[in-house]
């Protein structure tokens, strides 16, 4: 407890350099949006740009890092929820180009 | 010794170490985080679902000024959420109070500024069950989606309001206003796969 005290209680350089990481792949996802590529690709790039600032807010906005039960716990979950839902883009992509069975 | 004391002593080597060493209210907080998670992380990829499934997928936002200032807004208050909790662990009260209420007021400008955007879609005539522009599910996807975070976000306005005044009261410690940021950080961490999806991904080129 005296150890996350410290590490709570320490300076706010760390903080602030979060924050600006998290301001520059921001706009690094504005910066994808205009760019000259089709969609699926974009929301590629911009879900990666998106997972790495989650990452960046779990870890140290929510103190994640300083609890490696508790991170190894929500990485487990959330990566088992995300996998689980990717059944559906198959599904999305037979609809949308009209494959047997699609109306 | 009641039955009670007999009840609580013999268990108290189970109940003195917490699940991964952190409070009971912390785990609670994380537990709920991640429950919202998974029905966020649904919404979005049903969203996805339905935007790749429909070639007729309107792109009606013509720039991103409203929701870069609303992005901004949102990540700044993470920090002076972040500022305010630490200066609580500090134990420099008043600090504390005034990054809270600080959040609180930028948690504020955020809703405002996202129901401007919301009234303007009205006025264009988009709702929740017709779109000018093409398929309706894009106005029930966008409201119920965004409507999902902003209510989100004004129940976290209300909850740092009430424990802020709380925390400053005496009555809550640097514990709770740090359970309660964490909830904060999630809203906006929500945010950063919502601007892109809902929002960039649609924009009018």
């Amino acid at each position: 407890m005296a150890a996350t005290t410290d590490a709570k209680t320490g300076g706010m350089g760390k903080d602030v350099a979060v924050y600006v990481c998290l301001l520059v792949l921001a706009g690094l996802q504005f910066m994808i949006a205009y760019q000259n590529i089709d969609v699926s690709s974009m929301a590629v790039r911009m879900l990666c740009v998106a997972a790495v600032e989650g990452a960046l807010a779990l870890l140290f906005f929510m103190h994640l890092w300083e609890n490696r039960g508790l991170m190894s716990f929500v990485i487990i979950f959330t990566v088992a929820v995300i996998l689980g839902l990717q059944y559906g883009w198959p599904d999305a992509l037979r609809l949308y180009n009209g494959v047997p069975w699609a109306h | 010794m009641s039955q009670a004391d007999l009840t609580m002593h013999s268990h108290s080597s189970a109940l003195s170490e917490p699940t991964f060493s952190i409070p009971a209210k912390k785990m609670a907080m994380w537990l709920f985080i991640i429950a919202d998670s998974a029905t966020f992380a649904g919404c979005l990829f049903a969203y996805g679902f339905t935007r790749t499934a429909t070639p007729t997928w309107p792109r009606p936002f013509p720039g991103i000024t409203n929701v870069a200032i609303m992005t901004f807004i949102l990540l700044t208050s993470s920090l002076t959420m972040l500022i305010g909790v630490r200066a609580a662990h500090l134990g420099d009260k008043a600090k504390a109070f005034m990054w809270t209420m600080i959040t609180v007021v930028l948690g504020i400008a955020f809703a405002v500024l996202h129901l401007r955007e919301w009234m303007g879609l009205i006025d264009e005539g988009v709702t929740l069950f017709h779109n000018p522009w093409g398929t309706p599910l894009f106005g029930a996807s966008f409201f119920c989606i965004t409507g999902l975070h902003l209510t989100h976000v004004l129940g976290g306005v209300v909850a740092l309001l009430a424990v802020g005044l709380r925390y400053k009261g005496g009555r809550y410690n640097a514990d709770d206003l740090e359970i309660t940021g964490l909830y904060w950080h999630f809203v906006d961490l929500v945010w950063m796969f919502v601007v892109p999806l809902v929002y960039l991904l649609n924009l009018a080129h």
